[in-house]
């Protein structure tokens, strides 16, 4: 409080607190991932040129115990969007737009998520290919720059970004799959790219196998995850399990996005995957968004959750 | 040889089911209930004929999708029912097109439903 600068120092820790929720804050710098404490945080909120969010798994539509009004706690969420100090570049979406694939669905999802006045980057959930023509809906608004299923990729903020559908033409018994044709054009799109890009992939289900009796995983996801080996910083985000299950291996980050709509258990902590009840003045400790600080050369990516019920 | 010792299991097959059939008749539909994400029971067995009739009994939906083709539901809410009259006998391996770990079995027995397919219901 000595001086006008510890005092902004001070606001800007506590902001981070707040984003910060129950999730953590991690960073890749030179290959090595670190967990950082407040003033890393602290750093990483001033210093990043560049800012995406992330959202996942709106299931607008569900309407059960879990949550009745899925449409509410999506539009909260844009809210906090809208709220944030600092406008972030653009927005993705990791899938399970709507939750059965309903016009009417994705409609109010368009609708809710256009509130955010951000660019929004989609990829397919399982619920958003079910309708009659398997994933024609949702290629018909969101594919018309995509490939295949719906993947493609991009450019921005210094870092390549490739968007994947692990949710189509699923095999009895499997896990999410990515199929030949699309591993054939991730190694086709890898190949013009620098290892020193910071490569960001985001798809619904998990890359990596988080808990294979549920099927949170993606049976031919480390053919991809190999085609990544020679990049500098590896960023994998996902939806799909509605919680935040994060690790780090060499120079990838793996992290899962919170539901905007109803928590899931942990694996193997309930009987089955399907949505969790709890207090209805808790469900929003369990709902949130992400955001990740994108450093252009040499310096840190930064993943930081927030919930619902946080401040933002 | 071959064809004649099929129609003798055949005809065992049929003389075994008639009593039961009799007693209590053979099974028109068999219900299967898909609950906590997989199918209760996960196999089940029919005589060619018999409808079998999937409840979603979950607060998540669920597809029923045989893994060879023969039948698909649509996207399966909670109460919605599926179902699906198995004319031809054989083993029908069924899966969720959305969570594919839950996996089911129908097997539909020759003879024992197709002369009780007629009339009585």
């Amino acid at each position: 409080m000595a001086s006008k600068d510890a005092h902004v120092g001070r606001r800007q820790v506590l902001e981070c607190m707040a984003w910060a929720g129950t999730g953590a804050l991690w960073t890749i710098s030179g290959g090595t991932p670190h967990a950082l404490g407040l003033l890393g945080q602290a750093r990483a909120e001033t210093a990043a040129p560049f800012t995406f969010l992330q959202i996942s798994d709106s299931h607008i539509g569900f309407d059960k115990a879990a949550n009745p009004d899925a449409l509410a706690t999506l539009r909260e969420t844009i809210a906090k969007v809208r709220a944030m100090p600092a406008r972030p570049a653009f927005m993705i979406h990791t899938g399970d737009i709507t939750h059965l694939s309903r016009a009417s669905e994705f409609d109010q999802a368009d609708a809710a998520i256009r509130e955010a006045g951000l660019e929004t980057f989609y990829v397919p959930g399982e619920h958003d290919v079910i309708d009659e023509g398997r994933g024609r809906s949702y290629l018909d608004r969101y594919g018309k720059n995509a490939k295949g299923a719906g993947w493609y990729s991009f450019d921005a903020g210094g870092a390549h970004f490739v968007g994947l559908v692990n949710v189509v033409d699923l095999e009895a018994g499997g896990l999410g799959k990515l199929g030949p044709e699309q591993l054939a054009w991730i190694e086709n799109d890898l190949r013009g790219q620098s290892a020193s890009t910071p490569i960001v992939v985001f798809a619904h289900i998990p890359l990596w196998t988080i808990y294979e009796p549920w099927g949170w995983g993606t049976d031919d996801g480390l053919r991809a995850l190999s085609l990544l080996n020679r990049f500098g910083s590896v960023t994998v985000l996902n939806g799909h399990i509605h919680q935040i299950v994060q690790k780090t291996e060499g120079h990838m980050t793996f992290h899962t996005a919170r539901s905007t709509a109803f928590p899931q258990p942990a694996p193997g902590a309930a009987p089955s995957p399907g949505p969790m009840v709890v207090a209805s003045d808790k469900l929003r400790d369990y709902l949130g968004l992400t955001r990740v600080d994108v450093a252009r050369v040499d310096s840190p990516v930064a993943i930081v959750d927030a919930t619902l019920a946080g401040k933002a | 040889m071959r064809a004649l010792s099929r129609r003798t299991l055949l005809g065992w097959l049929g003389f075994a089911a008639w009593p039961m059939r009799a007693a209590r008749g053979a099974p028109r539909e068999v219900s299967v209930s898909i609950q906590n994400f997989a199918f209760a029971p996960a196999r089940t067995q029919i005589p060619a004929g018999a409808r079998v009739i999937w409840t979603n009994e979950d607060d998540a939906p669920h597809l029923v999708v045989a893994s060879k083709g023969a039948f698909r539901s649509s996207a399966l809410d909670t109460g919605d029912t599926f179902q699906f009259v198995f004319r031809e006998p054989g083993s029908y391996d069924y899966f969720c097109a959305l969570h594919p770990h839950m996996q089911g079995v129908v097997t539909v027995t020759a003879e024992a439903g197709r002369g009780a397919e007629t009339g009585d219901h």
